[in-house]
């Protein structure tokens, strides 16, 4: 299949180019095209070829002509049907393609021609000696149109990853279309010469094969390589291109609110502080865990520093995180998040002009440790009313309800330091 | 190459200069632990009239300068920013020629980065007279990246939020043969001697004693050299010789977790 003008990968909709439809077709997918270039029901222009087909197989051949030239492309989807081929984003963060079931038209259209194929050759009136020519001619003409539809997938895998399984299915349908051609044309050889003939005739045709693979084969597979690193290339230039408009945008706009609160010195630190967070979990990250913010953190570590990034937001004093380990979340270990933000926000509210606020969490054996520490003007319990309830409530009964400990102490040389103990539950797995 | 270079006379630890000791990342400790008198406190001259010559190796000329503002006046700070560089192999070059006492050097260096900056020095660093001593500067969050430069000699590593004040005490610190531990530094090193199944290759390096661990674990919970003392019942000269040894431990060990622990985050 020769490489037809090259789909233009953004189209501003400039005149209307026609194209073959890449989804909803079962043979080239001309009929859509056409359907859709013309604003025609699709089942109309499947009938004008069904009708064609009789007048002496010119509809075959005008099929034939319209796939060999007309470029495949996204033309031609009735409006409020799902694609064809639907990409889905897998959760390993890999595209795949959904195949959606053939609708009842394309299935109709696939009998018509059956019919149709069976009446053409029933009435067909050839001379007496080419009668004979038609059954491989059919043979070849369904061979054909199996390796082209096959080039067609070829070529539409490259807007939709591909799964494997579905690969080798493709090789299976090139070599079945190939077969049948092969069958197909040394039927017509062997119907010219005679049956005597046909070991010399595959010697020959064999002969010729291999000179054009000799010939071509090098050509062919520079070119696979070449077109292989291009989309290489083209993916990683995308991705490069999704995080640079993810990071440019949020950065400019960063930029644009610290100017315009320059006079204000919290807000400055907050923003760029939030900036900065967001920057590194892009940067930092390892592929493809949560870069979505909105997905519930399921271990300790992203716990904790969700917690502190939201209150930092908040409050708008620096909170500095450090863990050591990780592990997954369990009930007792929310419970234990809760507390430790609790403290997060206590510390840098009443604690935040002494600078940043320091969170350590360490993960060791079955036991979980958080320490939250701040250079505030520190912090008695005792001194505090007995009807006060926040931080006897929500820090140290929260930990004890659910089986930890938690300490506040006055560091020595000025802040306040909790800390929170809790040991995990045994694996339920 | 040696030019009349003042003596400091700090060679060996000077107990003098442990001002508000190493916070790292950046808590900036201004208010926080109150400088006594005479430590490097960064308003009024420069330390017990201490001085050091320092090079700058930074790819972004912008950070250079903001750095130079703020520690490069000699009579206030007593820090000399005797040469810049803004890739490994003018790095090179002007460390070679200017012999500085300590080097700020960023992790992402233009040409093999900051572990390449210290390979080609080494011989600098080994030197019995006037050794040149590094300190790794850097935004970078990635473990394996500081955990390089470390192995690679630097004998410490802050980020570049610090502030003015700490960064000076910070190279005072590696004047004095000392190791500068961020607590974001602790929490990875903490990460990387984690207790596992594998017998250890070499006893004497490959482990954390107790007592290196407890040191670790509270300048991870940002204190400073001064309060783990305190803490610990132990003079700020031990808390020190404590953090050298974890240096040396880091630099020497071959755990295999060392070189390929970055791979998986420890899920207990």
């Amino acid at each position: 299949m020769p490489e037809a003008a090259a789909v233009p990968l953004v189209d501003p909709r400039p005149p209307r180019k026609l194209y073959r439809s890449s989804d909803g077709r079962w043979l080239g997918g001309v009929a859509r095209g056409l359907a859709g270039h013309l604003g025609l029901p699709v089942v109309w222009v499947r009938l004008v070829f069904a009708g064609l087909f009789m007048a002496d197989g010119l509809g075959a051949l005008l099929y034939a002509a319209f796939w060999f030239f007309v470029p495949l492309g996204v033309g031609g989807v009735d409006s409020g049907r799902p694609s064809a081929f639907t990409t889905e984003t897998a959760p390993d963060g890999r595209r795949r393609l959904v195949a959606r079931k053939p609708d009842k038209g394309q299935i109709v259209a696939l009998l018509l021609m059956v019919v149709v194929a069976m009446v053409f050759v029933g009435n067909v009136n050839l001379g007496g000696g080419a009668k004979a020519y038609l059954w491989p001619t059919v043979l070849v003409g369904a061979g054909v149109a199996l390796v082209w539809r096959q080039a067609d997938n070829a070529r539409r895998a490259r807007w939709a990853e591909v799964g494997r399984r579905r690969r080798t299915l493709n090789l299976l349908r090139t070599a079945a279309g190939v077969l049948l051609v092969t069958v197909g044309v040394t039927g017509i050889f062997v119907l010219q010469g005679s049956a005597a003939h046909l070991g010399s005739v595959l010697q020959a045709a064999l002969a010729v094969l291999v000179g054009i693979a000799l010939l071509a084969g090098p050509y062919l597979v520079r070119m696979t390589q070449d077109l292989s690193e291009e989309r290489l290339m083209r993916i990683r230039a995308q991705e490069r291109a999704e995080v640079a408009a993810h990071v440019h945008d949020s950065v400019l706009h960063t930029l644009t609110l610290i100017q315009r609160n320059a006079e204000s010195a919290n807000e400055v630190r907050r923003l760029a502080r939030a900036q900065e967070r967001d920057l590194r979990a892009w940067l930092y990250k390892p592929e493809g865990t949560g870069k979505d913010e909105a997905d519930e953190p399921d271990t300790l570590a992203e716990a904790v520093r969700r917690n502190a990034a939201e209150v930092e937001d908040k409050h708008g004093v620096p909170i500095e995180v450090v863990v050591v380990g990780d592990c997954p979340l369990d009930d007792g270990l929310s419970a234990q998040m809760q507390a430790a933000r609790e403290a997060m926000v206590n510390a840098a509210k009443y604690g935040g002009e002494g600078g940043a606020v320091q969170v350590y969490a360490e993960v060791e054996g079955r036991t979980v440790f958080v320490s939250v520490r701040d250079r505030g003007p520190g912090f008695d319990l005792d001194s505090i009313p007995a009807d006060r309830m926040g931080v006897r409530e929500s820090i140290i009964g929260r930990m004890e309800r659910n089986g930890g400990t938690a300490r506040l102490r006055a560091v020595p040389d000025g802040g306040t330091e909790v800390e929170l103990q809790m040991e995990r539950a045994e694996k339920t797995s | 190459m040696n030019d009349a270079n003042e003596p400091t006379g700090a060679v060996e630890p000077n107990g003098g200069a442990t001002g508000a000791g190493v916070t790292g990342a950046t808590a900036p400790t201004g208010a926080a632990a109150s400088p006594e008198p005479g430590a490097a406190a960064g308003s009024a001259g420069p330390p017990g009239g201490r001085h050091v010559r320092v090079v700058l190796v930074d790819d972004h000329r912008m950070f250079r300068t903001g750095v130079q503002a703020e520690i490069g006046q000699t009579d206030r700070t007593g820090v000399e920013v005797v040469g810049e560089a803004a890739d490994v192999d003018q790095a090179v070059t002007v460390i070679t020629a200017t012999r500085p006492e300590v080097v700020l050097l960023d992790v992402h260096l233009p040409g093999g980065g900051g572990v390449e900056v210290l390979r080609r020095c080494a011989p600098l660093m080994a030197a019995a007279e006037q050794p040149v001593r590094f300190l790794a500067l850097s935004v970078s969050d990635a473990a394996e990246d500081v955990i390089g430069v470390i192995r690679g000699g630097a004998r410490g590593y802050v980020t570049k939020t610090i502030t003015g004040t700490d960064l000076v005490d910070s190279v005072f610190r590696v004047q004095d043969g000392d190791a500068v531990f961020s607590p974001r530094l602790a929490g990875f090193v903490l990460d990387a001697f984690a207790s596992t199944d594998a017998p250890p290759v070499d006893e004497d390096l490959d482990r954390l004693t107790q007592r290196e661990r407890e040191v670790l674990r509270l300048i991870a919970r940002g204190y400073a050299y001064k309060e783990i003392a305190k803490q610990l019942f132990i003079s700020v000269k031990t808390v020190e010789s404590h953090v050298s040894a974890v240096l040396r431990k880091l630099q020497l060990s071959n755990r295999h977790e060392l070189t390929r622990w970055a791979t998986a985050r420890r899920l207990v």
